[in-house]
């Protein structure tokens, strides 16, 4: 069925101007567009071959081969209609999707960013220290063959003594101090070696290079660089992959992994961690399971959901409702000054949000604030639960009121003026007319508008955080707070606390996708009832 | 009729389709170039490191005078050097870092570098007790972590209490004595409040301490070399809920000084319209102070209740890290344990970013009062715990300390808020 209405549209497009087949103008743009997109392909490749990112080599030429196929050849005309738009589609909406609901089934986050080997080999690294007594030096590379070929020395002189060594992986040995030349105690010459400068040291000290990890084992350590000294060093820790233990050779203690929530920490007998350093692993539904099972989660759920919704209605409500009444009353032919009192009362729109909300909180503070003061006031509003509410509605009201007033105006004008004539004719009074004619008429094109609100203001999370935070709080239960609606709730839950929780908050973000898509797949469905009417 | 419908719908999707597209990129390659860019950048983090022989890193308030510094060192090695301003320095450096297109250096607070090691995104400092003998030491305590040397310190930071001389012209032993001060100008009328102490309706643990402190309590205990201890939360101590109903005596339903309605927003417009008798506020308030009452003006050490503990606000240090994964990490190190670890270096950071330093023969000759009461007041701080511990309990407290001015009772809040940050921690 597709397929006819799809061939269908090829053929009702005889002069082929909509896939620039025709002309040698359009020719001449195809073949430069399209050589542009395997032009950056090609450009890219080697990017992405470098950091070793098959997934997105492979979706890069994908997204190549499937334009090339489309816009160059004659056959799939609908599909150069389609292709941009779906191509976007994927990019921005399907491909984020996926990527939190992979993100959801690990624990990734703060502690756990990095792999088990990294991990293990950066706690054991973080441990070294100076051995009592030891030795630094300033640090010269020389290299036995030329300057790129190595094999490398560190030629170390002992910032204490002055006495000078040449140091390899195979051990230290002291040299003759007549074969080496030092000048404003550096290492300047050494016979039998070419000396390296500053910038080839530090290239070949980048991760791969030669001299990466290069370390002179002595007696009480290893000499390693540190910058352009070197520094005697010994790390207590040592890991044994068998038996998956690290031990402190000094202690004698000894750390297994062991499960705290949804990770592993290195843990002794006592229960003592090694490190706060644990490491990422897949955790399958845990996440989702947490979400619905923790107490502290559960304990709240409710009466937050509950004024989720509240706040998103009523958001909405009164929004429209003012935005509505505005609209119809400057929509009267009667009024002066239409274009002034309209550009008066969307102002608030062309204010940032970010601005505006952070400019109200102040006017509430119940001290100082503007509201108090002017209206000689004596409440506290961001203080006390029921009152902080209204205040975030008021807020929001101020906010939203010009979005509704806008698309009223516009629909308002869209509704033909000889229906209401006719109602008239017909004795109707202006409220009759308004409730059976306007009103009904109106709300077929502002309804889907209002559900997309809804859905906006159900995951409001500037309005919530910037005026209050969430707050008021009660000492006994500082993780949901008097305005907290599910978003700045979550939000807190995931990275409000020591760790940010990235795993964790992915698994809510799916949850929350899913109640918002519900909601407004309802709301759909609802409304469709009222486009019956028109 | 059906296929009339069908007939019309089909042209105008089309048209639709070709709409979007011509909005979308003009031509099918155009909107396939903007589709492409964003994948491209998807797959890097929003901050990305240039191209320098040495990358550090900043908060952009601070870039100039690192700036400086970094061009020195460069100029000495033959290399050059880039310093990025990063607005959210330590979130961006971490996910920069653990994706390998992080900097080399890394320039912060000391109190990141429990999270940061937590990460593995910084690395220990080797240097020997010689060479750090020349700093403050609760600078070197506040970059030391797990017995390890994270950050050479170059500045450091505490709250300390501004007055306005006007209506409190002394020195002041005790906080009492800075509210007698300046009370009767509160009861006359022509000041709104003797003492301002951020607090707002979350409340604020950061600038509470200095009292929390000085009536006896703590939030964590410190071993003998100064570690703070996770598992030992001292919330609900005898003298933590006796500093609590100190702190109660002041708030709204006592003296009525520290109330919840001056808060981060507008403690400062408050204060630099001279409205108020003192401040307790950090560094970061002097230049608007120094512009608004010109001389009229001191800064002391935040003093302690009467008769009680001194005073210890949370102490922050600000230093440079070298960043695990960072490329060039040969050049970080040399920069951080050689090039800025100098008092040459040292004395070049103060006079150009004026903040107190943290090397103490810096200080010697330093003329500006203003500097050596901040520097003072942070060398009679303790450091903020960087242990991640620490990220649960500013929330919790500064609530407490709300609900306390507020009238709540002081013994009851701090059990409660003692038990949820114990919870939070065991996680």
């Amino acid at each position: 069925m597709e397929q006819r209405v799809a061939s269908r549209a090829g053929r009702g497009d005889p002069a082929g101007t909509g896939g620039g087949s025709g002309g040698v103008a359009g020719t001449l743009v195809k073949v430069v567009a399209l050589g542009t997109i395997v032009g950056l392909a090609v450009m890219l490749t080697p990017a992405l071959v470098g950091t070793q990112q098959w997934a997105f080599l492979i979706v890069l030429w994908g997204i190549v081969a499937v334009l090339a196929v489309t816009y160059a050849t004659r056959r799939f005309v609908p599909a150069k209609y389609l292709v941009p738009g779906t191509l976007l589609l994927v990019l921005f909406v399907v491909y984020p999707i996926l990527m939190t609901f992979q993100l959801s089934t690990t624990n990734y986050g703060d502690g756990t960013r990095t792999t088990k080997e990294v991990t293990i080999s950066r706690i054991i690294g973080s441990a070294a220290q100076q051995v009592e007594g030891a030795r630094t030096f300033e640090l010269s590379v020389g290299s036995e063959g030329t300057a790129t070929s190595g094999p490398y020395t560190f030629l170390l002189m002992d910032t204490g003594t002055g006495d000078i060594f040449a140091g390899t992986p195979d051990g230290i040995r002291e040299l003759d101090p007549d074969t080496i030349t030092v000048e404003d105690g550096v290492i300047t010459a050494a016979e039998g070696y070419t000396l390296l400068d500053r910038r080839q040291v530090n290239e070949l000290s980048q991760q791969g290079g030669e001299l990466e990890g290069f370390a002179v084992p002595t007696e009480d350590g290893v000499i390693t660089a540190q910058g352009f000294s070197a520094v005697e060093l010994s790390s207590p820790l040592e890991y044994d992959e068998t038996t998956d233990t690290i031990t402190n050779v000094n202690t004698g203690a000894k750390y297994t992994p062991v499960q705290s929530g949804d990770r592993k920490y290195f843990t002794n007998a006592d229960g003592e961690r090694l490190s706060d350093q644990s490491w990422g692993e897949n955790v399958g539904l845990d996440n989702y399971v947490r979400a619905f099972t923790d107490p502290r989660i559960s304990s709240d759920f409710v009466g937050i959901f509950a004024w989720t919704l509240a706040f998103a209605v009523l958001s909405v409500g009164t929004t429209f409702v003012l935005g509505l009444f505005l609209a119809t009353v400057l929509n009267d032919a009667r009024v002066r000054g239409q274009r002034a009192y309209r550009s008066i009362l969307l102002l608030p729109y062309a204010i940032p949000g970010f601005i505006a909300l952070l400019i109200w909180s102040s006017f509430f503070n119940s001290e100082f604030g503007l509201i108090n003061n002017m209206l000689n006031l004596d409440i506290n509003w961001l203080g006390n639960p029921f009152w902080a509410k209204v205040a975030v509605l008021l807020a929001n009201l101020w906010l939203g009121f010009p979005y509704m007033f806008l698309v009223c105006t516009g629909a308002l004008q869209a509704i033909p003026a000889d229906l209401k004539e006719a109602a008239s004719l017909d004795g109707a009074t202006g409220w009759t007319n308004f409730r059976k004619i306007t009103f009904p008429l109106l709300l077929v094109a502002i309804a889907p508008l209002l559900v997309s609100s809804f859905a906006f203001n159900f995951n409001n999370f500037n309005a919530i955080f910037l005026l209050t935070e969430g707050g008021p709080f009660s000492p006994d239960n500082p993780t949901a707070g008097g305005t907290d609606i599910l978003i700045s709730y979550t939000y807190r839950l995931a990275f409000g606390g020591a760790e940010q929780q990235i795993g964790f908050a992915s698994a809510i973000s799916v949850v929350l996708f899913v109640l918002t898509g519900v909601l407004a797949a309802i709301q759909f469905r609802a409304t469709r009832t009222l486009e019956e009417v028109g | 009729m059906r296929n009339s419908t069908k007939r019309n719908t089909v042209p105008s999707l089309a048209v639709i389709v070709g709409l979007s597209l011509f909005i979308t990129g003009c031509s099918g390659g155009g909107a396939a170039e903007t589709a492409e860019e964003p994948t491209e950048e998807s797959s890097e983090q929003p901050a990305v490191r240039g191209d320098e022989d040495l990358i550090i890193w900043a908060d952009p308030v601070r870039i100039e005078y690192i700036k400086e510094i970094a061009d020195t060192f460069a100029q000495e090695n033959g290399i050059t050097v880039g310093v990025q301003g990063i607005v959210n320095t330590r979130a961006d450096f971490i996910t920069a870092n653990s994706a390998g297109n992080g900097p080399d250096v890394i320039a912060g607070a000391h109190d990141w570098i429990g999270q940061l090691v937590q990460n593995g995104a910084v690395e220990p400092l080797q240097l020997t007790p010689d060479d750090l003998a020349g700093y403050s030491l609760t600078a070197v305590q506040a970059s030391t972590y797990e017995d390890q040397l994270y950050a050479l310190p170059y500045a450091v930071e505490s709250v300390a209490l501004y007055c306005n001389t006007e209506y409190a012209p002394g020195t002041y032993a005790s906080i009492e004595d800075v509210i007698a001060a300046s009370q009767p100008a509160v009861d006359a009328g022509t000041l709104d409040v003797p003492l301002i102490l951020q607090q707002g309706e979350l409340g604020d643990a950061y600038h509470m301490q200095p009292l929390f402190t000085s009536g006896g309590g703590y939030v964590f205990g410190r071993d003998a070399e100064g570690n703070y201890d996770p598992t030992d939360l001292g919330l609900n101590k005898p003298e933590s809920i006796a500093a609590a109903q100190k702190i109660a005596s002041l708030g709204e339903t006592g003296a009525n000084t520290i109330r919840r309605s001056i808060s981060g927003d507008n403690y400062l417009s408050l204060f630099t319209e001279g409205r108020a008798g003192c401040m307790v506020s950090g560094p970061w308030a002097l230049p608007d102070v120094k512009k608004a009452l010109g001389e009229n003006y001191s800064i002391q050490p935040v003093p302690g209740f009467a008769g009680m503990q001194p005073a210890q606000p949370f102490m922050g240090s600000q230093g440079f890290m070298v960043a695990s994964n960072g490329k060039n990490k040969t050049f970080a190190q040399e920069f951080v344990t050689n090039g800025v670890n100098s008092e040459e270096s040292m004395t070049q950071l103060f006079e150009l970013s004026n903040q107190p330093p943290a090397m103490v023969s810096v200080r010697e000759g330093i003329t500006d009062e203003d500097v050596l009461a901040l520097a003072t007041a942070a060398d009679q701080g303790a450091p903020m715990p960087a242990i991640p511990a620490m990220a649960e309990v500013f929330a919790p407290l500064g609530q407490a300390w709300s609900a306390i001015i507020g009238g709540a009772d002081p013994t009851e809040t701090m059990n409660q808020t003692h038990e949820t940050i114990a919870q939070a921690i065991a996680g």
